[in-house]
């Protein structure tokens, strides 16, 4: 697949639809987006107002979508989208955007400006202006199954390590079963604990689940580079696993992107809606709960709080559910200024994390974290992603703090009833 | 042509063709962002939409917390001018009369007492918003010709009707007729440029709250 500008163009016209044509008509240049945004807030340059990362994208709709602009364009009086200037373009796009979403949610026009940096980005992939360590992380979760580089006989280690620690039998390939337990990279490489938690929640709950061989790996590089085609692909080895095996639900890991890639864009790449649900662990915790099959005892003494992903959370509803959780198992929880749907992101979201070159403007924006943290007195921090979680762990220790982060899921099946 | 007779041309077949043109305009442009359309999404649903794109519509009038203490000259102004601008519009008798002739349709007027400190209130703010784009890195930034003819041409009806209503500078006729005349102008602009968000935003704010309402969250 060569990229060349005519197809990065051509894919900009493709992903301009109404609401982006409305949101370019209403934008009146106040700049309040800026606010909104971590790496503005932290780094004070104006560049990075999310608005302005989308501008290359404005001036096709305006050129190819409106009639002043088409008239502008036929007499020469327009600047046609260049390559230098995508090149120009492509750190903002990618480096100083984790698809966060909060910009999208003070704009007082109503634009959706997270929206459209991840059209945009379908264009810029096209046109050859991604971050290469995305194109390889993306090219690796195509040719091998996992944007790192993660293989079925991986899973099976963990598998094996998880069994003697609980005891517990991991079924695999097991069909007509409740749930498909999928799984990131990040949890199968750096934290078995997500597995070994699972087990011994669902054993005491009773459920049936299974993983399959070839549909383990959850996340997908190809809505965060913004290559539609590819993600398609990606989210289609879970749809087929899970047609195959008949399962109710799939279980969407701690991990914010994925949930995204498989709950709210998955159908629609996929072209019809899933046979089956698909609901991010928390969601489905919280239900088990509910329903009275989940059963806690204890409460962990450290001062809580909990990290919003903001795929989870603001872009993907999950914000009752972390709290009723930790409700049941924390005697001291606090929440840190704007937690919730407008939560600060950890700054490594959208593949920011997986692009080595955004690392040190990551941990600058990193500093609005470090305040939030601060002013909650927290002595452990809780999240539900386990990008979220590496990044966090990273931006600490870049920080001096020492502040230990844990899986939600974790801390669940660290309170679970024994004996049930 | 006497000064009587422009105020004929202002009222008469210029109104005509700056409503004509102001009208078309809004036409073109909404037709312009609806006819891309938008793909079905399939995902399911956490919340039913109907309904949830309309509070959008209304809830992003207000502040998002904390952002009015970051940014309290863009916030304040701007409800100082829009208040204004709304009430000089819609609630200063002769407008009322205008309205009549237009469309059959009147209400009560707001005393002028009151509208005139509301327009004395909104042109402040629009200077505050002016000196504010020109002082701000991100707003100076962001700034094209557009921004400063967009305000030019919103200020001027407000200056123009003013000093015709306090017969300053000029006199009465003629001030009307460029207060008229200017508004034509404001016309005329406004489908072609930044102005059209007076439309646009309610197409803008439906989908934003619609497309968060889907995955659970109220925007």
């Amino acid at each position: 697949m060569s990229a060349t500008l005519e197809k990065g163009i051509n894919s900009f016209k493709e992903v301009i639809d109404a609401p982006i044509a409305s949101y370019f008509s209403s934008c009146v240049h106040c700049g309040l987006c800026a606010d909104a945004c971590l790496f503005y807030n932290e780094t004070g340059e104006e560049k990075y107002t999310p608005i302005h990362k989308v501008e290359p994208l404005r001036r096709v709709w305006k050129q190819e979508y409106t009639l002043f602009g088409k008239l502008g364009k036929m007499l020469g009086l327009s600047k046609p989208v260049t390559d230098a200037e995508l090149a120009e373009w492509e750190p903002l796009v990618y480096d100083s955007c984790t698809l966060c979403g909060r910009c999208s949610m003070v704009c007082p026009v109503g634009n959706d400006i997270t929206y459209m940096i991840r059209k945009m980005r379908e264009g810029m992939s096209a046109s050859g202006h991604a971050p290469e360590d995305m194109i390889a992380a993306t090219t690796r979760a195509v040719n091998i199954g996992s944007p790192m580089g993660v293989k079925w006989p991986a899973v099976q280690a963990q598998i094996k390590h998880v069994q003697a620690e609980t005891g517990i039998e991991v079924p695999v390939e097991k069909e007509g079963v409740d749930y498909l337990v999928l799984m990131s990279s990040m949890e199968i490489i750096n934290f078995p604990e997500y597995l070994s938690a699972l087990c011994r929640i669902f054993k005491q709950t009773g459920v049936s689940w299974t993983l399959a061989q070839d549909a383990f790996e959850a996340t997908n590089s190809g809505i965060q580079i913004g290559a539609s085609d590819l993600a398609r692909e990606i989210v289609s080895r879970i749809v087929v696993a899970a047609e195959r095996l008949k399962v109710k639900c799939v279980i969407s890991p701690e991990c914010g992107h994925a949930f995204t890639a498989l709950r709210w864009e998955g159908p629609n790449l996929m072209g019809k809606p899933y046979s089956f649900d698909v609901k991010h662990i928390l969601e489905v915790l919280d239900e088990l709960h509910k329903a009275g099959k989940l059963k806690t005892q204890g409460k962990d003494k450290r001062a809580l709080t909990y990290h919003d992903p903001c795929q989870i959370t603001r872009r993907g509803g999950v914000v009752e559910q972390p709290r009723r959780l930790l409700g049941e198992v924390a005697a001291d929880f606090r929440e840190m200024p704007d937690a919730g749907v407008m939560n600060w992101c950890c700054g490594g979201g959208g593949g920011v994390s997986a692009n080595t070159r955004a690392e040190p403007l990551r941990l600058q924006a990193f500093k609005v974290k470090k305040r939030q943290l601060e002013a909650s007195g927290a002595s452990t921090l809780v999240t539900a992603c386990a990008n979220c979680r590496i990044v966090l762990e990273e931006g600490l220790e870049h920080y001096h703090m020492n502040i230990p982060v844990v899986g939600l899921t974790e801390v669940i099946a660290e309170h679970l009833v024994e004996g049930e | 042509m006497n000064h009587l007779d422009l105020l004929t041309f202002a009222r008469g077949s210029a109104l005509n063709w700056a409503l004509m043109l102001f009208v078309a305009g809004v036409i073109l442009r909404l037709f312009e962002i609806f006819s891309l359309g938008r793909k079905a999404d399939l995902a399911v649903p956490r919340t039913e939409p109907p309904g949830s794109g309309m509070r959008t519509v209304f809830t992003r009038t207000l502040p998002p917390r904390g952002m009015l203490k970051r940014e309290p000259v863009t916030y304040i102004s701007g409800y100082v001018f829009h208040t204004g601008l709304f009430l000089v519009i819609f609630f200063l008798a002769p407008h009322i009369e205008l309205f009549r002739d237009l469309t059959g349709l009147h209400w009560p007027a707001l005393p002028t007492a009151l509208i005139d400190a509301a327009v004395v209130a909104a042109m402040v703010a629009l200077l505050a918003q002016l000196a504010n784009r020109i002082a701000s890195p991100v707003k100076r930034m962001l700034s094209t010709i557009g921004d400063y003819v967009a305000w030019a041409a919103t200020f001027l009806p407000l200056l123009t009707g003013y000093m015709a209503f306090h017969h300053l500078l000029l006199e009465y006729t003629l001030m009307l007729a460029l207060h008229i005349f200017s508004v034509e102008l404001l016309l005329v602009l406004l489908p072609f440029t930044k102005l059209f968000h007076a439309f646009s935003l309610f197409v803008s704010r439906w989908y934003n709250g619609d497309w968060f309402a889907r995955k659970g969250v109220a925007s």
